[in-house]
């Protein structure tokens, strides 16, 4: 009993994992068609601002909101001076954004030195059998959860979500019926990067903040949304689904490096099967 | 383009005898050198010329292959490794060195299946092979232990192999290859691959390779499976990248994880986008310019070079989308065009 209660939880926080570092790029790529390199130093950049927040004396779960408004309000930034000029050239986009990210690590290592940077929250453990199992982890995975569920609400049930994604699937129209396309696109970017921003602050009591910690997520982050499809949110969550789940038991068994490398296995497999990714085939959805 | 850029034939042409003549130059000045320069000059011109292959590598595959991969470090470090590993166990390097661009090139083989035949799109293409590549050195970092052995030698993690054999003639084994020698060998290969890969571009192969490139639909259309150039294309590129990485290790007797990092990745971009990814010579010259800039920036402790490259990348995409080298042809055709333009407006009718 204690086995499975442990292995679940082992599952479900390796999902959360996936969800937190894949949700944003699921934003700005999956709906955007941007391909951000720089992803994974915007989550860098979430985990410093929570730890420059809290060290000023700010409260943990103040800090998170404070940090992905920060990081919402740089992507922004980024995209009115670069990312706008891009638009529709992938691989330009892919490039510069590249460039980017090696200027926000510089930056960074610049700045604050090498050396990772930590915060502390100190929840306490629960005991399950044999196993202790950290509380403050429980709480990432409801993060998680909380996350999918309110990008969710505010895409299906917001006006602003509406907007959103018609503009997504035909800007000229949108444009036509009085939508000012410049700034969707501008807040939906935004929106994006807060939300990789948050999962970056959420993740720093865990993982630290250092300058190449972007590099660890990178990957992941692109497996999980290529393999999701064309549908950023249903395809995110069976994504991470499949991926936590391999990722979760192999780690367990054998080290996380074969764990990242199973899953790398399976996706290649995978899009050589189902090239459009899970939900290629689907017509309707988020 | 209806101007037509100095300096630039359309890649389906023989190449002209001046070309000739400036290939023969270029190999002249190279193999000159250590007339004129020292050893510590000629030491890290080598390592330039290495990566100048690697540069190639790229800019065959992106420039007239259109595919953007990324996992050329992969390969330059798979063959990195491969030599290292084989050269300790054989103590043998003339099979190590055959065996670090074969192993390169059936990995890409196998890789390439999966991506091209799985048709998936150029973007995808590009990011998987990036995985692929950040994948690899988490996994070659991860083999610190006493267990991660092959044949002899042990892998190391992130300490890498420090004990990479130096180069033995073929048909001598006991003399080794000294700095100048590896010197003539990386100019020597340098050249050959740069001639051998234009003289590519004008076969059957190379033409229907570019033909990829422009339009693949309308190449399939009349009847090429582009699939299998595509494949085929990625293979070379990855062979050549393979040589790279073997003498690299070579070069400094010494192959590590950082050939797979991501920054190393980074910069085969840099390079190749600043000389200019639609020509093969912009890219070896991008590699010296950029590459020399890197080195300098690390003995004046600026801080980051990463903040520079950074910079330096988002400025070339943002600006001057086609690379230095085409660029200043550009402006050369500009201004040849406007001169016989305004001739032409002043001639009598």
């Amino acid at each position: 009993m204690d086995d499975v209660a442990i292995y679940a939880y082992q599952i479900g926080l390796s999902f959360a994992i996936f969800i937190l570092i894949s949700l944003g790029l699921a934003v700005i790529f999956g709906m955007m068609r941007v391909i951000n390199l720089a992803q994974g130093e915007f989550l860098m950049l979430g985990a410093y601002f929570c730890t420059l927040i809290t060290k000023a004396g700010v409260d943990l779960w103040i800090s998170f909101f404070l940090a992905a408004l920060a990081v919402g309000v740089f992507g922004m930034i980024v995209e009115r001076v670069m990312i706008r000029y891009l638009y529709g050239r992938i691989l330009d986009t892919l490039l510069a954004t590249w460039g980017l990210s090696l200027f926000l690590v510089g930056g960074v290592t610049t700045i604050f030195g090498p050396q990772s940077e930590s915060v502390a929250a100190t929840l306490g453990q629960v005991t399950v059998g044999a196993f202790g199992i950290s509380l403050y982890n429980l709480v990432v995975i409801a993060f998680a959860l909380a996350l999918l569920l309110g990008t969710y609400a505010l895409w299906r049930y917001t006006r602003f979500g509406l907007v959103v994604r018609g503009t997504m699937q035909n800007p000229a129209m949108a444009a036509a019926l009085g939508v000012n396309t410049g700034l969707v696109y501008t807040l939906t970017f935004g929106f994006g990067s807060a939300i990789t921003g948050l999962a970056g602050a959420v993740l720093a009591p865990i993982v630290g903040a250092a300058p190449p910690m972007g590099v660890f997520f990178i990957g992941k982050a692109f497996i999980t949304v290529i393999s999701a499809g064309h549908l950023p949110l249903l395809g995110t969550i069976s994504a991470s689904g499949l991926y936590g789940v391999i990722d979760g038991v192999v780690a367990y068994i054998s080290s996380s490096v074969i764990g990242e490398m199973t899953v790398l296995f399976v996706a290649i497999i995978l899009l050589r099967l189902l090239p459009l990714g899970i939900t290629g085939r689907m017509r309707r959805g988020i | 383009m209806a101007l037509r850029i100095v300096g630039l034939s359309p890649p389906s042409q023989p190449p002209r005898a001046w070309w000739w003549g400036f290939a023969a130059l270029f190999a002249a000045f190279l193999l000159t050198m250590p007339i004129y320069f020292d050893i510590a000059v000629l030491f890290s011109v080598t390592n330039y010329l290495v990566l100048a292959l690697l540069a190639l590598s790229m800019s065959f595959l992106w420039g007239y292959g259109g595919m953007l991969s990324f996992g050329q470090t992969a390969f330059f470090g798979l063959g990195g490794y491969t030599y290292a590993v084989m050269a300790l166990n054989l103590h043998e390097t003339t099979g190590a060195m055959i065996v670090a661009i074969v192993l390169p090139m059936l990995f890409a083989a196998v890789l390439g299946y999966f991506m091209i035949y799985g048709r998936i799109s150029d973007i995808y293409f590009s990011v998987i092979t990036l995985v692929v590549t950040l994948i690899l050195e988490k996994g070659i970092r991860a083999t610190s232990g006493d267990q991660y052995v092959v044949g002899s030698v042990r892998l190391n993690g992130q300490n890498g192999i420090p004990t990479t054999p130096a180069l033995q003639v073929p048909w001598n084994p006991k003399v080794q290859l000294e700095i100048d020698d590896v010197f003539y060998l990386a100019a020597i290969l340098l050249v050959l691959t740069y001639v051998g890969l234009r003289l590519l571009l004008i076969t059957r192969f190379g033409r229907i390779l570019v033909s990829i490139r422009d339009n693949e639909r309308r190449s399939a259309l009349l009847g090429y499976d582009t699939r299998r150039y595509k494949l085929l294309a990625f293979v070379i590129a990855a062979g050549v990248a393979g040589l790279g990485g073997a003498m690299w290790g070579v070069w400094g007797n010494f192959v590590g994880p950082n050939m797979f990092n991501l920054g190393q990745a980074a910069q085969v971009v840099i390079w190749v986008i600043v000389g200019g990814k639609s020509t093969l010579i912009g890219p070896i010259g991008g590699t010296i310019a950029v590459q020399y800039l890197t080195d300098w920036l690390g003995t004046q402790g600026v801080g980051q070079v990463s903040l520079v490259l950074g910079i330096v990348l988002m400025v070339m995409v943002m600006l001057f989308q086609q690379g230095l080298l085409p660029s200043v042809g550009l402006i050369a055709a500009m201004a040849r065009d406007a001169l016989s333009g305004a001739r032409r407006h002043r001639a009598p009718p």
